[in-house]
């Protein structure tokens, strides 16, 4: 039986550290939280609606595809609003789809990878199952919600999305505490396919709290002529993030690019990375950070493995301290496994030019003004071509958060 | 007088780079300033605009009667001062387009402006991120005509200008100080005053100046026709200017 043997691997790997980020002690959080009953999203309380939309999720669903909504454990809300567009959480796809174990179920991810995948297999609380039907392009983004309701709950899910071949999907994930809640875990396993043609974005748009601990394990497979497109945002206190999601470009001429924009106030500490498999020849990667620190730590990681003739994959890291305290750290790997390969990067970091400030200053702004345009500037994410919804989506929640940030 | 400057002296980095400048312009006066590489040039403009790296360290800024001294950059600029930098920054994630909104503080008609500078292109670009030379110049035009200054501070308009830009940059500098630009509610002023910063003096071809001066080693060292001036130094350089003032 396929998942006894998981869950033997997952019970050898339980005590085993991950190779970043602090050692968490798991023992401190509850992975079996009541159940809580479906709601709808504007039966919520206003404020846990605002802090939906604060992380990209629209309650009154403009504009979307579709939604899911996991409080803890429970799926209090689950919706498809486009044709060849499905939406469930994976207990309920498990059931449905024979295929679903036996070629997607821990396919992209190892089970025994560290004590978090582990923990997840272990305490396995569903999580979504989001798929979009071959030639289909739903262009509205799909709304997914992890939210922590409760104090010192461990959330534990497994996500999967599937893009079929010639298929096209948009996915905005907003992970949240409830407004009131300070500490919690958050483990998500996702395991994302994308298949011959197909076309994913995945934006990940993450407001945890000042004690929260965050350990996303991500893994995507793209094939012949896919294109992976992950943008990744994280603007508000967490007490400890750590993840390194990783993409397999196994079909020729397949795209990954990911976009990460990270901000650590003090007391935070984030880990975040981007790894980048080349395996076909062809493709092509791109890993782009911008990191800001008011005072907490930020460790930047980029790896690309250059394994095919023929590819080009591009590290990039800026860096922007706005405090006496604070650190960023930049750790680039290029790894190059045959000859035909062009492999880069470029990294820095500092604080505000002071002439750019004087500059905006000479155009009549004030100190402050111009230092706030500056930042603004240096968050806002290039488009990669996004759906017009999807691009003002992310210009939405990052202009939330920043009124945290001036 | 609008803008009076008296016994300048500037330090910069621990070094004074002007030394007891005095300066007279007028409302709709047109000064041409001339000078070597390294001559304090620029530096005299950063100290008008109250750069902090520009230290006065002897006399007085006044404009419109106004001393400047210990005035925060932005009133400078309400008061009706504007830079063209001779060398902006790169700003990323920054329009053309939000900048100029920025200099005129309200909404323009950014599009006429842009359409005669041929700038279509570039307002939604970051702010001189990647421009040419030629670019950079005419970004600052169209800045400058946003602001709307009565007393505009151009350094060297022209330098890595070809020559038909120049004509443009030389069009656009007219149009400044000769008509208001239509920045919408407000009014347009004539009478607006200039120091043109040149090095060449390609850009005397198209702006009339009233006066010339050099500034050598930190200080004005000659006052005259701007065309005389002009004429010596492209003859015989400013080693010439030089012997000049030692004869009299
Ligand atoms: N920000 C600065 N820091 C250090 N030295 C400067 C700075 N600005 C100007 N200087 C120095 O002051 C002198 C005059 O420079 P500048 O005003 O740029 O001359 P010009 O514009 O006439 O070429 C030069 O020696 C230059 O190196
Ligand atoms: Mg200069």
């Amino acid at each position: 039986m396929p998942s006894q043997d998981l869950k033997k691997r997952a019970e050898r790997a339980r005590e085993k550290p991950a190779s970043f980020g602090p050692d968490l002690d798991l023992s401190v959080y509850d992975p079996h939280p009541r159940e809580l009953p479906k709601t709808s999203l504007t039966s919520l309380s206003k404020e846990e609606q605002r802090a939906l939309l604060e992380a990209g999720i629209d309650p009154l669903e403009t504009n979307r595809s579709g939604s899911y909504l996991q409080m803890n454990r429970s799926v209090v809300f689950c919706q498809t609003r486009a044709e060849g567009l499905e939406i469930l959480s994976t207990e309920e796809a498990l059931k449905r789809y024979d295929w679903l174990e036996s070629q997607y179920w821990w396919k992209a991810l190892e089970v025994d990878e560290d004590k978090y995948t582990s923990f997840v297999e272990l305490n396995w609380q569903r999580g979504y199952f989001i798929r979009a039907l071959p030639g289909v392009r739903i262009l509205r983004p799909v709304q997914a919600c992890l939210f922590l309701a409760e104090e010192r709950v461990a959330q534990a899910v497994h996500n999967i999305i599937i893009v079929e071949p010639g298929a096209e999907l948009h996915v905005v994930t907003g992970c949240l505490v409830s407004p009131a809640l300070k500490s919690g875990l958050h483990i998500g396993v996702s395991e994302f396919y994308v298949k011959r043609g197909g076309r994913l974005s995945f934006t990940m748009i993450h407001n945890w709290g000042e004690e929260v601990a965050v350990r996303p394990r991500t893994a995507t497979i793209v094939e012949e002529g896919g294109i992976f497109l992950s943008n990744y945002i994280c603007l508000r206190p967490v007490k400890s993030l750590q993840m390194y999601p990783t993409t397999y470009l196994k079909g020729e001429g397949s795209i990954a690019i990911y976009n990460n924009l990270l901000l650590a106030m003090p007391g935070s500490s984030l880990d975040v990375g981007g790894r980048v498999f080349l395996e076909a020849s062809g493709s092509r990667a791109e890993v782009r950070t911008r990191a800001i620190t008011k005072g907490g730590d930020i460790w930047t990681r980029g790896h690309l493995i250059g394994m095919a003739p023929n590819v080009r994959a591009h590290l990039e890291c800026q860096g922007l301290i706005l405090s006496p305290s604070g650190l960023i750290k930049a750790i680039p790997e290029l790894e190059g496994r045959v000859p035909d390969v062009q492999l880069s990067h470029e990294a820095s970091i500092g604080k505000i030019a002071k002439e750019e400030i004087e500059y905006l200053m000479t155009r009549g702004l004030t100190y402050e003004e111009a230092r706030a345009i500056i930042v603004r500037g240096f968050m806002r994410i290039r488009g990669e071509a996004l759906p017009q919804e999807l691009q003002r989506l992310i210009e939405e929640a990052v202009k939330a958060s920043t009124k945290y940030l001036l | 007088m609008l803008l009076q400057i008296r016994d300048l002296t500037v330090e910069v980095a621990g070094r004074d780079v002007l030394h007891d400048v005095n300066l007279d312009i007028g409302p709709g006066e047109i000064h041409a300033l001339f000078g070597p590489n390294g001559a304090g040039k620029t530096s005299l403009f950063m100290a008008i605009i109250g750069l902090e790296d520009y230290k006065v360290r002897k006399g007085r800024i006044l404009f419109k009667g106004k001393d400047l001294s210990g005035m925060p950059v932005y009133e400078r600029v309400k008061l009706g001062i504007g830079l063209f930098f001779q060398r902006p920054p790169a700003i990323r994630g920054l329009k053309l387009r939000q900048l100029l909104e920025i200099c005129c503080r309200e909404k323009v008609d950014i599009d006429k402006l842009v359409f005669e500078l041929a700038m279509a292109d570039f307002l939604d670009r970051d702010v001189n991120y990647g421009f040419s030379g030629g670019e950079v110049r005419r970004a600052e035009l169209l800045q400058i005509l946003a602001l709307q200054p009565d007393l505009a501070l151009l350094d060297e308009p022209e330098s890595g200008v070809d020559l038909e830009n120049i004509a443009l940059v030389g069009r656009g500098i007219n149009r400044l100080l000769e008509r208001g630009m239509p920045c919408k509610d407000r009014e347009t002023r004539a009478q607006r005053s200039a120091i043109i910063i040149s090095h060449t003096g390609y850009i005397l071809d198209y702006v009339d100046a009233d006066k010339g001066h050099v500034l050598y080693n930190g200080t004005i060292v000659c006052s005259e026709e701007p065309r005389k001036i002009l004429e010596t130094i492209r003859k015989y350089g400013y080693e010439e200017c030089m012997r000049c003032l030692r004869r009299t």
